[in-house]
């Protein structure tokens, strides 16, 4: 056990778990920050994805040894207040989740998607979203739903 | 103080009064006039029971400020119960939409549930895409006799014939004095109406005043599934909480015996060992102890009925099944098949295959479950698609009686057939007696999720069709060779064309492989078969396939609807871009409808890539358009991934894929352009449609496909190998 500080959402945590624990059960089990999800554990499906210093990773890779109080770590709760995000209007406006247990990390891969590049193509879209699944088949309105975030990020 | 009925239920209870109506009706109110409740159900115990368990219980509360809460009793799994059954019943309420709540109802069939698959029976199960047909009458009453109370009490009120009242958006209106009175307002005059009419078809609204349904209504849960605050299962922190994992092998069936117990007891934050018949499970303080210890069991394992078996090596034995003279269960038996193969002009033979596939539902399965010191009771959360057991099995397991468990419904992160199974919940109440009063979180991690999953069988179709001197389809004989029954055999039957002579028959095989339905079942490979067999005689005699189709439907104006519809949308008949060609197939499952695709193929990598789908439904009334084109894009796109991806693979009785690196679903990059579909209008009664669209998708490619090149895919998934493998040869 070793005690880790970590800074999330913009303020300051502290766990107490045992070396090598992943940040994804460190978020999830311990700190109560449930909206990142656990679907694979080997990076492959995204559900996970969290920002480390406003870049998409896949927290079920990441140690929370590797993480320093010096990085910020930003989680889909922390992504706005009431869910205000332009991101995640146009989610709702797309209608975009089915059963919603991917959207966490569609949404914070969405969103590093348009902080990097406010005006992605279709393919640019397919090609950064790619790492993420959606076993209802939401793809078609989660393509949609980043369209319509560019378009009233843009205007 | 408002409240205090609801949270004293023992108070509440003897302020409350019941009323039946003739039609088996209870319907239950605050004496106090504040918190009115309605409940249909035939047995008042029953129902009193449950009130005194759960006091905020029943289809709908109304509260002064004009609040509504509706209670969905479906499971919410991305399908949108959670707004298409309250939607109805807020229909016929006449509620303001704006001020409606939806929570999920307590897991009561008797008081919940809506007719069951014996005619009387109910059933609090959401499969088999039965939610929206089979509680589309529930609610609309339920909704008509929550209307009929508030009528009534403004009646009363104002002292005026109920006849001259009207209802609109939450407010009772009195026109000729000119007088309206909001819900909300009405709820300290709310009183019992002296008898409750039996209301039906007739007293419901009609379909042109509707106001909701039909229309673009939002999803109420949407909202919590954009900032992360939906809660599954999986979600659940408890104090206390104490973290399950079981080891259940590669080898279904296989008993295990652990060489290094005393080893794992001393792992850190290890707190029990728990064997199962096929498993060892591990309890934990955290779950990355769990983890740790899951890892370091050391197991023998034994063998079991699956040993010995390759999945991939077995279809020559199903050729020969299918080859044999012995008959197995006949399904459907129309005509005379045989008689029409002998006078036939021409005869059609041809095997069609499957692989098994996974569910891949995102939430790998998971539940809560804590079971009192006492051991007298049990709190269960858990997504599930419920059962004819709405208790899951969690009393006999726990030893306690079905009334003292309470299953919180959670929103499941994926169903599609494979939360209607309660292995999961079982395994987690047999930790959690153990640990009690430690509430026990059980996961599944994806490995096991996978590598203990239930398939999708793979199977074998002997398609046998013949023509008469007119070339008209005369016969059509339909062999499944598989296990599972149903599982194997559904959507094997053509209801929609009009061949005289038609047979299905089902050949069982057992490999003692895990086996469950899977989104659609066996509509997925038997539609495949049905409409490529169809193409290939329309190729044989060159006729279109969709004029072959609109012949066959003749008879069926609905079905043809939706052929000529899905035609006109695609563009049928008019020239199609170079290296693309477009296929079609028809499909029913509740609702029925037309998929049509355009693909192209990559002659040198053996790539399908789908550019366009197209689909005209028939689904009978649609509550939401919207949620149901949902539905059609998702069902394509999971019908495209089993099609063009997804194979589990068996070497030996063990399953030789564990994670999505080699399990692959379809991702971003495979989606087509559009995926476009067309409602057609309907007064009938609405129809599931969350499993019509998956398999229109393996016979609209495969056909498109034999257009584009010659060729004939006859085996699902069509990789890029076998797609190769069929052009080379
Ligand atoms: S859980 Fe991290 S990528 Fe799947
Ligand atoms: S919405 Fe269900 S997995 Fe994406």
């Amino acid at each position: 056990m070793a005690t880790f500080r970590l800074n999330i959402n913009n303020t300051a945590q502290e766990v107490e778990v045992a070396e090598g624990t992943s940040l994804l059960w460190v978020l999830r089990e311990h700190l109560g920050l449930t909206g990142t999800k656990y679907g694979c554990g080997i990076a492959q499906c995204g559900a996970c994805t969290i920002h480390v210093d406003n870049r998409p990773m896949r927290a079920c890779m990441l140690q929370v040894d590797n993480v320093s109080d010096g990085q910020k770590i930003r989680t889909i709760e922390g992504l706005s207040v009431n869910g205000t995000h332009t991101v995640q209007k146009a989610w709702i406006e797309a209608q975009a989740p089915q059963c919603g247990y991917c959207q966490s990390g569609q949404i914070m891969q969405a969103v590093a998607l348009l902080e990097e590049n406010p005006n992605p193509s279709t393919e640019e879209i397919k090609t950064y979203m790619n790492g993420i699944l959606c076993r209802c088949g939401t793809y078609m309105r989660v393509i949609k739903a980043i369209e319509l975030a560019a378009n009233t990020q843009s205007t | 103080m408002k409240n205090k009925a609801q949270t004293d239920p023992v108070e509440g209870m003897s302020r409350r009064k019941f009323l039946k109506s003739s039609g088996g009706v209870a319907l239950f109110i605050g004496a106090s006039g504040m918190l009115p409740h309605l409940i249909s159900c035939k047995d008042s115990n029953a129902l009193k029971k449950q009130l005194q368990k759960h006091p905020i219980t029943a289809w709908v509360q109304i509260t002064e400020d004009g609040e509504i809460t509706i209670y969905n009793p479906a499971a919410e799994m991305g399908q949108g119960s959670m707004t298409s059954l309250p939607l109805v019943f807020a229909e016929e309420m006449d509620a303001d939409w704006s001020k409606v709540k939806v929570e999920f109802s307590p897991q009561e069939t008797d008081i919940y549930g809506s007719e069951g698959w014996a005619p009387g029976s109910k059933l609090m199960f959401t499969v088999g895409s039965r939610t929206t047909k089979s509680y589309y009458p529930v609610m609309r009453k339920a909704g008509a006799q929550a209307r009929y109370v508030l009528l009534s009490s403004a009646a009363a009120h104002w002292n005026t014939p109920i006849e001259e009242l009207r209802t609109e958006d939450s407010f009772v209106i009195h026109e000729n004095s000119n007088r309206k009175i909001s819900y909300g307002d009405l709820v300290p005059y709310l009183s019992m109406p002296e008898t409750l009419p039996d209301l039906s078809e007739s007293d419901f609204k009609d379909q042109k005043d509707f106001r909701l349904v039909g229309r673009e209504i939002p999803r109420t849960e949407i909202p919590s599934k954009v900032d992360g605050s939906a809660q599954f299962a999986i979600d659940l922190r408890l104090p206390q909480m104490v973290y399950g994992v079981l080891e259940r092998g590669k080898l279904n069936a296989a008993t295990p015996t652990l060489t290094n117990e005393d080893e794992i007891l001393a792992m850190e934050g290890v707190l029990k060992l728990v064997p199962f018949d096929y498993a060892i499970g591990v309890v934990a303080k955290t779950l990355e102890e769990a983890l740790a210890a899951k890892k370091s069991l050391q197991i023998d394992w034994s063998e079991a009925q699956a040993s010995g078996f390759n999945s991939q090596d077995i279809y020559p034995e199903y050729k020969q099944i299918a080859d044999s003279r012995k008959k197995g269960d006949a399904i459907v038996e129309l005509g005379d098949v045989g008689q029409a193969m002998k006078k036939a002009a021409k005869v059609y033979e041809v095997d069609f295959k499957n692989d098994y596939v996974y569910h891949a539902q995102m939430e790998p399965l998971n539940a809560v479950i804590q079971v009192a010191e006492d051991k007298k009771s049990a709190d269960v959360w858990v997504g599930s698609q419920q059962g004819p057991d709405t208790k899951l099995g969690v009393p006999d397991l726990v030893g306690v009686p079905p009334e003292q468990v309470n299953v919180h419904l959670q929103y499941l992160g994926g169903g599609f057939g494979r939360r209607s199974m309660n292995d999961f919940v079982n395994e987690c109440a047999i930790l959690a007696k153990e640990m009690a009063p430690l509430p026990v979180k059980l996961i599944w991690t994806r490995e096991d999720d996978v590598s203990y999953g239930t398939f999708r069988p793979l199977s074998l179709q002997r398609l046998k069709a013949c023509t008469d001197a007119q070339g008209n389809i005369s016969g059509f004989s339909h062999c499944v060779v598989g296990d599972g029954g149903r599982l194997v055999t559904s959507g094997a039957r053509n209801d929609h064309y009009d061949i005289p002579n038609q047979l299905v028959e089902w050949r069982e095989t057992s490999h003692g492989i895990r086996l469950k339905h899977w989104r659609s079942v066996g509509h997925g490979p038997n539609k495949f078969a049905i409409e490529s067999m169809l193409d290939e005689i329309a190729l044989d005699q060159s006729i279109d396939p969709v004029d072959l189709r609109r012949k066959l439907m003749a008879k069926s104006p609905r079905a043809l609807a939706t052929l000529e519809k899905a035609a006109e949308i695609s563009g049928w008949g008019s020239p199609v871009a170079e290296g693309r060609a477009k296929g079609v197939a028809f499909v029913e499952h509740g609702s029925m409808g037309t998929g049509i695709c355009e693909i192209s193929v990559d002659r040198n990598t053996g790539n399908i890539k789908v550019h366009k789908f197209w689909i005209a439904l028939d689904a009978g009334v649609v509550v939401q358009p919207d949620n149901v084109k949902a539905q059609m894009e998702g069902g394509i796109i999971m019908g495209m991934s089993s099609v063009l991806k997804e194979q589990i693979t068996i070497v030996d009785g063990r399953v030789q894929q564990s994670n999505f690196h080699d399990y692959n679903l379809l991702r971003f990059q495979d989606v087509p352009e559009s995926i476009e579909t067309a409602i057609i209008p309907s007064t009938e009664i609405p129809e599931g449609v969350g499993e019509t669209a998956t398999p229109m998708v393996a016979g609209a490619i495969a056909n498109a496909f034999l257009k584009l090149t010659g060729k004939r895919l006859r085996h699902l998934p069509f990789t890029p190998e076998r797609v190769l493998e069929v052009l080379n040869a």
